[in-house]
């Protein structure tokens, strides 16, 4: 075994030159090959233009929007013989990172899916994304949309995504159980406390949550701090011209862990995905549940939840908190998902095509198939929906103001701390105090 | 066929295809890592080129040692667990009734892929249905943890499934190992009357000694870059608690989109684990190899 080391020695030198010959060539390779973009889409032979779409709706966890979607991609293609659409489909996570990595290396697929304003921001100053407004502005998509919506989505003047949900988040709850303990729905925040008490003394879990994934923990966050301190105080200390000091934020900040203190969210929550916590919720073991309405499916149309539970699962507005400078029809929420085109696209324009095709269709078919809310206009007087549905679009039309998702609303940097904040705030690892100093630090480093 | 192996050329030509595939996906990456350390990029677009800031900064990041100081814990506690494998993989080698079904029962994690494996465990450790707690509510403990949403107890109960999940490659080279320890030695022992304690002590120990060499490498090594368990199953939290160097550097890059500053992690990652290798190397360097014939 040793000798053979000797034999190597000799050429040692030699090799290492050797080696980083090639090194420095296969730099020269790789550079040479990031110069031009392989991009997706090709209008290839024959006339026939292939689009590639990427979206987050698999069919196992979102089956509804899955089915839609495929449905829209398929008359669009009857209806345009020369136009293939390729689909990609990944789950959320999955997705997001996917689309980081596309385009570091320049080939976004030409049509995709985005989050408005802080997520959306790194990808339009890359150059990334191609403005819509020509379509906003279009015989078909002019004025469809819900005023507030694509205003998420623009940046400079110009928007780079078409929003096609939009969401408020409610607080679900289920009656048999509240029907079992006798309590009302409660409509201030020492009344929701109460319902917590009662609940937690009778050994039910008051509220389902998985804040493994943290932005769930966020909206009770959100809620608490737009009902004491307002939605203007909120908005301001995100977006930096306010501050997290704000005592009523910080009063918030300490009503989460009251909350906590009081057993209010089912055990382990910070240790548990929202699926897991959600499972809570479906199984009838907790409550309440504090969601957005892309759950709405879950509890309306998705025919594999038994119809005994959907019938039983209601929801009210997040209550006021007395002496707070919020109200009842502040919600918090914002356009979901929107879709892009990429500027690298060489099928730019019917890519474009597509999405204003898309949008359309989503708008007139998403509610009464998918059960999600669009944001475009819905004409409810037309369709015979869930009551579930109707009560919560009039809710949507009541809004006095939806607060964006803070995570949602701020740069990516300063949203990790947020997130990593409110996991700290619910597993009562700091004060409201340094609660605040954190999200200040992170929002003055601006990034 | 002698002739034309010990030319030069052709041992060239033979390692070249290999080698470039090599330099491709492993070294040319590595470099580039450290250079995209070297400047501020949100991963689209333009870079800033700030030379050393993002690893100055690294050094008086709190964040990131704590991240080293929980790898660095895994590697102890792997280090440890070595010790275990050892000694069931001696008890394996041994003669003793069901030693085969034993060994195909240690087997069996390494056939799951990590998710799997993660998936498991979550649901064991889940705070209310979990195998854990319900057996513990059955004996009747109010409380019982909630193992992955407490801070001081979620890094202790990920240790478990990875020792868990590595036990048999670990017991799989161990025992290759005392297998290739020839028999004779072991009877000459026994006629000279020595015990079994003293068989595996002054025999066995002694005659392993370089496969535990590599295998105190390679638990080491892996536990400084272990990722996958903890990501799926707390994704570093709840708050940090049991965030590893790995999970910092994928969360700075992916997360925070600070890919100049998440190159960095990597490529101090890359060092630490290098001078890790070179510490062990020296402190159980033999000078003797062992032959037997």
């Amino acid at each position: 075994m040793s000798n053979e080391y000797g034999l190597r020695k000799r050429s040692h030198q030699k090799w290492f030159a050797g080696l980083t010959l090639l090194l420095s060539f296969m730099l020269v390779l790789s550079g040479c090959g990031a110069g031009k973009d392989g991009q997706g889409g090709s209008s290839g032979d024959g006339g026939k233009v292939t689009l590639k779409m990427m979206h987050l709706w698999p069919e196992g966890s979102s089956a509804q929007q899955s089915k839609l979607v495929t449905q829209i991609i398929d008359q669009y293609q009857k209806d345009h013989p020369n136009v293939v659409i390729q689909q990609e489909v990944l789950e959320n996570e999955q997705y997001k990172n996917k689309l980081k990595v596309l385009s570091a290396s320049n080939e976004l697929p030409d049509i995709g899916i985005t989050w408005a304003a802080g997520f959306m921001e790194p990808y339009v100053k890359g150059g990334l994304f191609t403005p819509m407004d020509d379509l906003l502005q279009g015989s078909k998509l002019k004025d469809k949309f819900v005023p507030g919506t694509t205003e998420a989505y623009a940046l400079n003047g110009k928007t780079y995504a078409l929003p096609i949900e939009l969401n408020i988040t409610p607080i679900y709850y289920n009656k048999a159980i509240f029907q079992k303990y006798n309590l009302k729905v409660p409509t201030t925040f020492d009344e929701f406390k109460q319902v917590v008490k009662t609940l937690t003394d009778h050994g039910v879990a008051p509220i389902a949550l998985g804040n493994k994934d943290r932005w769930t923990g966020s909206l009770w966050y959100m809620y608490l701090a737009d009902r004491i301190a307002g939605n203007e105080t909120l908005k301001k200390a995100i977006d930096g011209s306010g501050s997290f000091d704000d005592p009523g934020l910080i009063q918030a900040a300490s009503e989460v862990q009251t909350l906590v203190d009081m057993n209010a969210f089912n055990k382990g929550f910070n240790g548990l995905s929202n699926d897991e916590g959600k499972s809570e919720f479906m199984n009838n073991k907790a409550a309440m549940y504090l969601m957005a309405t892309w759950e709405l499916p879950n509890f309306t149309t998705n025919p594999a939840i038994p119809q005994a539970f959907k019938d039983q699962i209601g929801f009210f507005k997040f209550p006021m908190v007395a002496g707070g400078k919020g109200n009842e029809n502040s919600w918090v929420g914002g356009p979901g998902v929107g879709l892009f085109v990429s500027e690298n696209s060489k099928v730019k324009e019917e890519a474009k095509a597509f999405v204003e095709y898309f949008v359309v269709k989503w708008g007139e078919q998403s509610v009464t198939q998918a059960g999600v809310i669009p944001a475009t206009k819905v004409d409810t007087s037309k369709e015979k929906l869930p009551k579930l549905y109707v009560d919560l679009l009039n809710g949507l039309n009541q809004a006095s103001s939806i607060t964006l998702f803070a995570d949602v609303q701020m740069k990516p940097n300063a949203a990790q701390v947020h997130l990593n904040m409110i996991q700290a705030l619910f597993g009562k690892a700091v004060t409201p105090q340094q609660f605040a100093d954190q999200h200040k630090a992170a929002i003055e480093k601006g990034n | 066929m002698e002739k034309v192996m010990s030319n030069k050329l052709v041992i060239a030509l033979y390692v070249l295809p290999s080698l470039l595939l090599l330099l491709a996906v492993i070294y040319v990456p590595i470099v580039l890592t450290g250079y995209y350390g070297l400047n501020q990029w949100n991963g689209i677009g333009s870079m800033t080129f700030v030379g050393l800031d993002n690893y100055q900064h690294l050094l008086t990041d709190s964040a990131f040692w704590q991240s080293a100081w929980h790898s660095l814990l895994l590697a102890l506690f792997s280090g440890i667990s070595l010790i275990g494998y050892l000694v069931i993989a001696m008890i394996l080698s041994g003669k003793i009734k069901g030693a085969n079904l034993l060994r195909k029962i240690y087997l069996i994690p390494m056939l799951l892929s990590s998710v799997a494996i993660a998936q498991l465990w979550l649901k064991m450790y889940h705070p209310t249905n979990g195998v854990f707690n319900s057996i513990l509510a059955s004996v009747g403990v109010h409380n019982p943890p909630e193992w992955l949403a407490n801070p001081s107890l979620v890094l202790f109960a990920l240790f478990i499934p990875i020792i868990w999940q590595y036990a048999g490659f670990y017991i799989l080279i161990y025992y290759a190992g005392l297998k290739n320890i020839p028999e004779t030695l072991m009877e000459a022992a026994r006629i000279d009357g020595a015990s079994a304690w003293q068989i595996a002590t002054r025999i066995k120990l002694p005659l392993l000694r370089e496969v535990i060499n590599v295998t105190i490498i390679l638990s080491i090594v892996g536990s400084l870059k272990y990722f996958d368990l903890i990501y799926v199953m707390t994704d570093g939290g709840p708050n940090g608690a049991s965030e590893v160097m790995a999970s910092y550097m994928y969360h700075q890059a992916f997360r925070s989109f600070d890919f100049g500053y998440g190159s960095a992690t990597a490529f101090a990652l890359l060092l630490i684990c290098l001078i890790a290798t070179w510490l062990i190397r020296k402190v159980t360097a033999t000078s003797d190899t062992i032959q037997y014939s």
